[in-house]
């Protein structure tokens, strides 16, 4: 699975979004199945997303993007839209985690949120850490090598699935 | 340049003689934790093909969070948790009623200095005020080391705080706590490790030090330590389940941020609805009517918070419309609270008093606030609905001033009963 080249339009939020407005707190026990999260992402923030979010779009937001409850729906919904990356000027700690382990990447650039506006159309390259928007150029710290076989599994379950039955094999 | 507390603990971890801030290692922990929310690990754990775990010694489950089961679907996790325990043969194991887990880590003697603990609970934290590096995963990663014995982590940048001083009487580490949340705010110590260091601690209890560690999760941090000393090792003596040793940051360890914290200027604190960060001084909320107060919580729930508050309720009567809630932290702590004539005094005044665990804390169960209503309590989150309904509020406070708002009806300096 290749998911080195993203490319889509730019959504793009403010600081300290949190995993209630990602995907409400009542939603938690009522909604399990992944395939209609997407419907309730952002619903709280941002009520065009669901409806107009297309696969490769990308988000962009400030400091502190995540923070909040460790809900994995609040990174689950956002994948199952088919957002591409997140870039963010930080990431709260769990919602980082959550969003490698769920294969999504999270990619830390203050850059990306000074200069990139909602509805820009970007190109990420994941491999060597660089994304191409219409003005030019940024690039930021490509995922760690230790993490991305994670990530290339396709997320943490898949991965421990694999290390399981090839340590079994 | 030398190596901080957590660079040296996550070195260790991963089996290398160093490790720099912002490094990715692949860390193997000595003890696992997890609570209620092992009924959702086994799950996982299964789906990932898991048959065995990696070593049924270093695996923790506490029941805590719904103890004794309020619901049909919560006795069913509870029962789901045993049968894996038996099959897996998990020795440490505690089942309903021992306490929370934070504090039960720490009582068995299975939190150690220089060792790392992962826990599906976000005050994993807690484990440091042993000296430990604790920090908290999520569920997925739960049933990923307890089928392969080892997650990724990234090496965090340490700040310091130093003390200078002793706390004046009636002043807390809860306060102290709060006091520092209140500088760094809640994103101040994102992915970092918070080390306490100064003087002032020699003075300080294990009971007091919790609270220290515990609350650090408010700021962001992904872990804090109280520097070990004669203190952690007389407590951890003749309890230890194993051999340890302890690691202590390098004098000339590099830190991103270091907070000097005049320790006798800190007052009375409390964190204001709707975010720990909101914290004011006691002086600028006093008067604040309540229904509820709370006194209890891995934050707050040790002898020494309950026989604090006892001093304050001793011989006296809780407020007309004024409900206390009292849960010890542990089956150790009840036990000894008994034994004190502590208990006596609680249900003297009209408090009530539940059975080990976190009770209410996350809107569980034994004491869900109604709509409109005030809690005081001596928890560590405040944030819209964390106790049931988001139609009500809750302010963070110490033992003592819980206890005094609680004959008083309002929120009240405890010092008026104390004279």
């Amino acid at each position: 699975m290749s998911t080195d080249l993203i490319s889509g339009r730019v959504w793009k939020y403010g600081d300290d979004i949190n995993t209630d407005v990602i995907f409400p707190g009542k939603y938690t026990y009522t909604v399990s199945d992944p395939r209609l999260m997407p419907q309730h992402a952002l619903e709280d923030l941002d009520p065009s997303f669901a409806s107009q979010v297309e696969p490769g779009d990308v988000i962009v937001a400030g400091r502190n993007f995540g923070c909040g409850s460790s809900r994995e729906q609040a990174v689950t919904c956002l994948k199952e839209s088919g957002v591409g990356a997140i870039l963010a000027v930080s990431f709260a700690r769990i919602y980082y985690r959550n969003c490698l382990n769920a294969a999504l990447p999270a990619l830390i650039s203050s850059e990306a949120y000074a200069v990139l506006d909602k509805g820009d159309r970007v190109s990420i390259d994941l491999e060597s850490g660089s994304l191409q928007y219409e003005d030019g150029q940024i690039s930021f710290k490509p995922i760690p090598a230790s993490v991305r076989m994670i990530f290339d599994a396709g997320g943490l379950i898949e991965y421990t699935r694999s290390r399981l039955s090839a340590e079994g094999a | 340049m030398g190596m901080t507390f957590a660079e040296k603990a996550l070195a260790r971890s991963a089996g290398m003689k160093e490790a720099n801030s912002g490094e990715i290692v692949i860390a193997r922990p000595d003890i696992t934790l997890s609570h209620d929310n092992s009924a959702a690990i086994i799950g996982l754990f299964h789906k990932m093909g898991g048959e065995s775990l990696f070593d049924s010694q270093r695996t923790v489950i506490v029941l805590d969070h719904a103890s004794p089961a309020p619901t049909t679907q919560h006795a069913e996790n509870h029962r789901q948790i045993r049968e894996f325990v038996h099959e897996h043969e998990i020795e440490h194991f505690y089942d309903v009623g021992r306490g929370i887990c934070h504090q039960v880590l720490v009582e068995e003697g299975l939190a150690l200095p220089g060792e790392l603990v992962l826990g599906a609970d976000s005050h994993t934290l807690h484990a440091g005020v042993m000296g430990a590096f604790g920090t908290g995963i999520g569920r997925s990663e739960m049933a990923s080391v307890w089928a392969l014995g080892e997650l990724w982590l990234r090496v965090p940048e340490s700040i310091k705080i130093e003390l200078y001083g002793h706390l004046r009487p009636g002043v807390t580490t809860k306060d102290l706590a709060l006091h520092v949340i209140g500088q760094l705010g809640a994103d101040g110590a994102l992915y970092q490790s918070v080390e306490w260091h100064g003087e002032a601690l020699h003075s300080i209890s294990i009971d007091q030090r919790s609270t220290l560690p515990n609350m650090m999760a408010e700021a962001g941090a992904k872990n804090s330590i109280v520097i070990p000393d004669e203190v952690t090792l007389q407590y951890l003596k003749n309890r230890a389940k194993r051999s340890f040793e302890p690691l202590l940051p390098d004098p000339d360890c590099g830190y991103a941020q270091v907070l000097r914290i005049e320790t006798d200027r800190v007052e009375p604190m409390l964190a204001c609805p709707h975010t720990v960060d909101n914290v004011k001084p006691l002086s600028a909320v006093r008067g604040t009517q309540i229904q509820q107060a709370f006194l209890g919580t891995c934050t707050n729930g040790r002898l020494e918070d309950l026989a604090a508050a006892a001093a304050v309720l001793d011989g006296r009567k809780l407020a007309p419309g004024v409900r206390m809630i009292v849960i010890p932290a542990s089956s150790t702590v009840y036990l000894q609270a008994l034994q004190a004539g502590i208990l006596e005094t609680f249900v003297t005044a009209g408090a009530l008093i539940q059975s080990p665990g976190c009770g209410p804390c996350m809107g569980n169960h034994l004491g869900i606030p109604a709509v409109g209503e005030i809690t005081i309590s001596t928890a560590n989150r405040n944030f819209r609905g964390r106790m049931g309904t988001k139609e009500s509020e809750i302010y963070l406070a110490s033992p003592q001033v819980v206890a005094a708002s609680a004959l008083a009806g309002e929120i009240c300096d405890p010092a008026e009963f104390l004279s």
